[in-house]
């Protein structure tokens, strides 16, 4: 398949090595990977903070960059976060409409059935579980409430990490409670958000593991900057990440700062 | 009422939030509300038990339940009916209860609906009420009211009766006094009851019987009751009132004079309808399979019950939310309060942060509607932010409010109003640069090599402080270093 990568704006400027790692992953699975460059963001920001108005014309780039799916250009589009898949699915259609451009509505939606969450892609459209990962490591996984609640995943990032040769994977305590990160709550109601994430932290902590996984790296730089504050000694990890890693090319999970895997992609 | 020794007591049980002004409006806006409960040990754990407590027993008793999103999707669609014929339906209720010896009134708001009541009572000659549990007349403040006209109400629902004894005010929309514990409530019954046995335990059985004993005196006494209704039919003039205790229904059974105060959404258009709801409100609300005491009565029997029944159809900005499109759905709630039990903010920070006696996700959505917000320094406009948009609540809503979408449809109302009186906001400012940069592949690349200065103030790769307003991460949180690579340039050298 021709897959088109959307790496999400906090994946592209923050957390360069979960989009890469898609990449490898996918391009391992034999697929081709495409990047169309003009992409940078799926709006999802704006409308949750309210800025419906300011949020059309990242929805237009977003349409744009990726409508070429509609003419056979690429097969699907990919993203690698659930709650941006959320955003395409459940608010881009409805931004244009609200700014009077019902055409680009209609293409915004016709956009979004082909587009996936990374997990979706895999097991749903490509068919796999086992994607060929070797990672031997103690992980727990938080299913973040946007892939859980908002486009329901369901179990199939857990099928994924089932799969991984070598893999410890423990059950998060409580793992379907929020981590009180919420986009711009995080910084209007920052001391309840710390509430909620003291408790995610402790839960993480409970777990003994050495990488927290999860399928949004909004989440996880929420819940990972809490774990560094705290010196946890616990890395956080994208779900591609982990399914990239191999026993040729392993992911490195020692090792200080956030960016080991900017070299080993490739 | 105020029963005993009031706001001089030095005892901290009774610091309870003193009676607001507008009990949609208490006066503070959320974040600062919320941080001061946040503190609050003995809160955090008393809501931490209560709410996974009774979390558990709803999911285990809808999961067993095969037909439950069918029953949702019955539900949410016979409210939307509803609220799509209104006017007509109220119209037809009022016909009908009138028919059966009933009396209806209708308040526009608050002020109206408690003169009614004021009155009503007054003409029964009676100093005294008893009251069934119900938010419409806490979102009124009729006790407060009828208490400055020399009326004294007595609640009857146990967590009221804790409630109003200590002066304080609803925590829950079915719990009211979840904030507190039972040690809590021994103290409340030995300052404030004045009947309580003195040597009371906080054991449950033991503060339910001192209940019981002090609230007979009033049931036995009391010519005149004052409830709310969990529904009214259209076709018949039937009101519902479903409560656990048993004591709605002394209330509703003994006394000469009912009044009935009921939100006009609170309407059902035929009586099978009640079906669907009494399948989804006990197993939503207090987890139960079927309700304990149901109470239906239709206008007056002549021998048997209240020989004089008074119904109030109370307004107080519903029609204001039913007015926009998307906000009416606030309008479906059966107040079942699940939303609030699985609220991960609810559950920290508890009902009283949200200054309403609506908390919680609801809340969030319906005071701002009810109450209308009437500037940006509106307490009220910080309700819709006090979320995560996590979807817990819509999730388990029984009549299936999308409140994630409300939330953000009010938080876009909010924005809207500051933009179009041109009133200039550091969001405003940061989300309309944000927009440019983000909505173009080009200025987003040149955006992220500028932000590689970021690298300059991290350590470890971590940025560990950040003055304002980037502090209000970095209080809590470390933030990665941006990376020297961002994709997009690695996409270029690498492919």
């Amino acid at each position: 398949m021709r897959i088109a990568l959307a790496a999400t704006c906090i994946g592209d400027a923050l957390f360069p090595q979960a989009p890469q790692a898609a990449v490898r992953l996918l391009e391992r699975l034999g697929h081709e990977v495409v990047f169309p460059p003009g992409q940078a963001c799926c709006g999802q920001m704006h409308v949750n903070t309210g800025y419906l108005d300011a949020a059309y014309p990242v929805v237009r780039n977003h349409v744009r960059a990726f409508e070429p799916v509609l003419d056979g250009e690429f097969d699907a589009v990919v993203l690698p976060s659930g709650s941006c898949t959320g955003a395409v699915r459940h608010q881009q259609a409805m931004v244009c409409r609200r700014a009077g451009d019902d055409a680009l509505a209609r293409r915004a939606d016709a956009v979004s059935r082909h587009t996936y969450e990374l997990s979706e892609l895999l097991v749903d459209v490509l068919g796999v579980t086992d994607v060929g990962a070797h990672f031997p490591h103690r992980v727990t996984y938080h299913p973040t409430c946007h892939s859980l609640r908002m486009i329901h995943v369901g179990d199939k990032p857990l099928r994924l990490l089932r799969e991984v040769d070598g893999i410890d994977l423990v059950e998060l305590p409580d793992a379907e409670s929020c981590c009180g990160f919420g986009g711009t709550f995080a910084l209007k109601n920052a001391p309840t958000s710390t509430a909620m994430l003291a408790d995610k932290v402790t839960a993480v902590k409970q777990t003994e593991a050495e990488v927290l996984t999860a399928g949004d790296y909004s989440c996880l730089m929420h819940i990972g900057g809490g774990l560094s504050r705290l010196r946890a000694g616990v890395r956080i990890m994208h779900l591609a990440e982990i399914l990239a890693s191999t026993l040729d090319e392993p992911v490195e999970v020692g090792g200080p700062g956030a960016h080991a895997t900017e070299g080993s992609a490739a | 009422m105020s029963t005993a020794t009031g706001p001089t007591s030095t005892n901290p049980v009774f610091l309870g939030v003193p009676h607001p002004r507008e009990p949609l409006r208490w006066g503070e806006p959320f974040p600062t509300a919320a941080r001061a409960a946040l503190d609050d040990a003995q809160l955090r754990r008393n809501l931490g038990h209560a709410t996974s407590t009774i979390r558990a027993k709803r999911a285990r008793v809808v999961g067993e339940v095969p037909d439950w999103e069918d029953l949702r999707d019955a539900g949410a669609a016979l409210k939307a009916r509803t609220l799509a014929r209104l006017p007509e339906l109220l119209e037809r209720l009022e016909e009908n209860v009138t028919a059966r010896g009933g009396v209806v009134h209708w308040a526009r708001d608050a002020a109206e609906a408690n003169a009614i009541v004021t009155d009503l009572v007054e003409r029964t000659g009676a100093d005294e009420v008893v009251k069934v549990k119900s938010m419409a007349t806490q979102e009124i403040g009729l006790d407060e009211h009828l208490a400055s006209e020399g009326i004294a109400a007595f609640e009857t629902d146990l967590a009221e009766l804790i409630v109003q004894l200590a002066d304080d005010q609803p925590s829950h929309i079915l719990v009211p006094a979840i904030h507190r514990n039972r040690a809590e409530i021994r103290e409340i019954f030995l300052e404030r009851m004045g009947d309580a046995p003195a040597h009371l335990t906080d054991d449950p059985a033991a503060l339910a019987e001192a209940a019981r004993v002090h609230l007979r005196r009033k049931f036995l006494s009391a010519t005149v009751a004052i409830s709310g209704a969990n529904f009214a039919v259209a076709d018949t003039g039937t009101l519902a009132v479903v409560e656990s205790e048993g004591n709605g229904r002394m209330c509703l059974t003994l006394p000469q004079t009912l009044i009935t105060v009921m939100g006009i959404e609170k309407l059902v258009p035929s009586f099978e309808d009640l079906e669907v709801f009494l399948q989804l409100l006990p197993r939503s609300s207090t987890g139960e399979r079927m309700n304990p005491y149901t109470s239906l009565w239709t206008g007056v029997t002549p021998g048997d019950g209240p020989q004089d029944f008074h119904l109030v159809l109370l307004d107080n900005g519903r029609s204001r939310a039913l007015a926009d499109d998307v906000g009416r759905d606030a309008l479906r709630c059966i107040r079942c309060s699940a939303c609030l039990n699985v609220c991960p903010v609810y559950e920290r920070v508890g009902g009283h942060a949200y200054q309403s006696v609506y908390p919680g996700p609801i809340g969030a959505i319906l005071t701002p509607q009810l109450t209308g917000v009437q500037s940006h320094d509106d307490p009220n406009a910080t309700l819709p932010y006090a979320s995560t948009l996590c979807g817990a609540c819509y999730e388990v809503c029984p009549v299936k409010i999308d409140i994630p979408t409300l939330l953000v449809h009010l938080r876009a109302r909010d924005v809207d109003e500051d933009h179009a009186r041109h009133r200039p906001t550091g969001w405003g400012a940061a989300m309309r640069a944000a927009s440019w940069v983000m909505s173009d592949g080009r200025r987003m690349g040149t955006a992220e090599r500028a932000s590689g200065a970021g690298r300059v103030v991290a350590r470890d790769g971590q940025i560990r402080s950040l003055p304002f307003p980037g502090s209000l991460w970095t209080g809590a949180r470390d933030l990665p270093a941006p990376p020297r690579q961002p994709f997009r340039r690695w996409w270029k050298e690498n492919r």
